[in-house]
């Protein structure tokens, strides 16, 4: 994503990443960045939060107005009921950061969205 | 706190178990760009870009080996017609309850109702993260985004990996 950001901010149009994988935002150096440390797959909240959600959103956009250069800030927001039950899950899973296969047809989330879709 | 999780160890351990090529990302050898905030967020036209594999229900999905193809998420898209193709799929079963974990549409929706944003682009975007190659996405999905981005000819952009 930090490609992404560094090709809009060089047309001139200002960006801002909101992420949770720190080591990687500050190993691309985007011109914006604020980490959010929740686990993956929550990047703009918690679940079913509607109001932290809106909050944290609201709480990142503001490195638009405040950033004066490029940054990754730490927003200030924890999680530990989140973790708990990602470090459950792998737990129970035996297994952390998996990869699909890396096949080239479509991966739908439903039978019936790969209906609506193809039309069969 | 929780210490911040070393995601790229992480992977570089998975994708070796899974006898792939290394995954390499993005290094800077440079700061980046800075360009100025010329209006406040309250009078700024807001887009999104998030590449958590996000698809409208009707649309083709992504596929898992390096799609540099992106959708279209109008902003009004019904909460529950939101899906998601990722090769990280693990990341996303409270996001595929409650898209709102890694797609803020309604956040955004709130936060202009109540002046925080000006206005909102028509339409968001989403891609796929993990790609392998650098080089198709800086020749096939930045192109394809920047084509996209250039309609709703925005002030400001917000960009929300997974």
């Amino acid at each position: 994503m930090s490609l992404i950001a560094r090709y809009f901010e060089a047309t001139g149009l200002p960006t801002l990443i909101l992420g949770s994988a720190l080591d990687i935002l500050e190993f691309a150096r985007p011109p914006r960045a604020q980490f959010l440390n929740f686990p993956l797959g929550f990047e703009t909240g918690p679940p079913n939060d509607r109001l932290k959600q809106i909050e944290i959103v609201g709480e990142a956009l503001k490195g638009f107005e405040t950033f004066t250069a490029p940054l990754v800030n730490s927003l200030p927001f924890s999680w530990q009921a989140g973790w708990q039950m990602i470090e459950t899950r792998e737990r129970e899973e035996k297994r952390d950061d998996q990869r699909s296969i890396r096949s080239n047809q479509p991966q739908y989330q439903t039978d019936k969205d790969r209906q609506l879709a193809e039309g069969n | 706190m929780s210490k911040p999780v070393q995601y790229m160890q992480r992977t570089k351990n998975t994708y070796d178990k899974l006898g792939y090529p290394p995954y390499r990302w993005f290094e800077a050898d440079a700061a980046a760009d800075f360009a100025p905030v010329s209006k406040g967020l309250a009078n700024s036209k807001l887009g999104l870009i998030a590449s958590s594999g996000a698809y409208v229900e009707g649309q083709v999905a992504f596929h898992y080996k390096d799609d540099t193809s992106i959708r279209t998420i109008a902003r009004d898209t019904p909460i529950n017609k939101l899906r998601f193709s990722h090769i990280t799929e693990n990341y996303l079963p409270e996001a595929r309850q409650d898209p709102g974990t890694v797609l803020p549409l309604q956040s955004l929706a709130e936060l202009q109702r109540q002046g925080v944003i000006g206005e909102l682009a028509d339409e968001y975007y989403s891609c796929m993260g993990g790609i392998y190659s650098q080089n198709r996405v800086k020749t096939e999905l930045i192109p394809n985004l920047a084509a996209a981005i250039d309609k709703q000819q925005l002030d400001l952009l917000l960009l929300v990996p997974l």
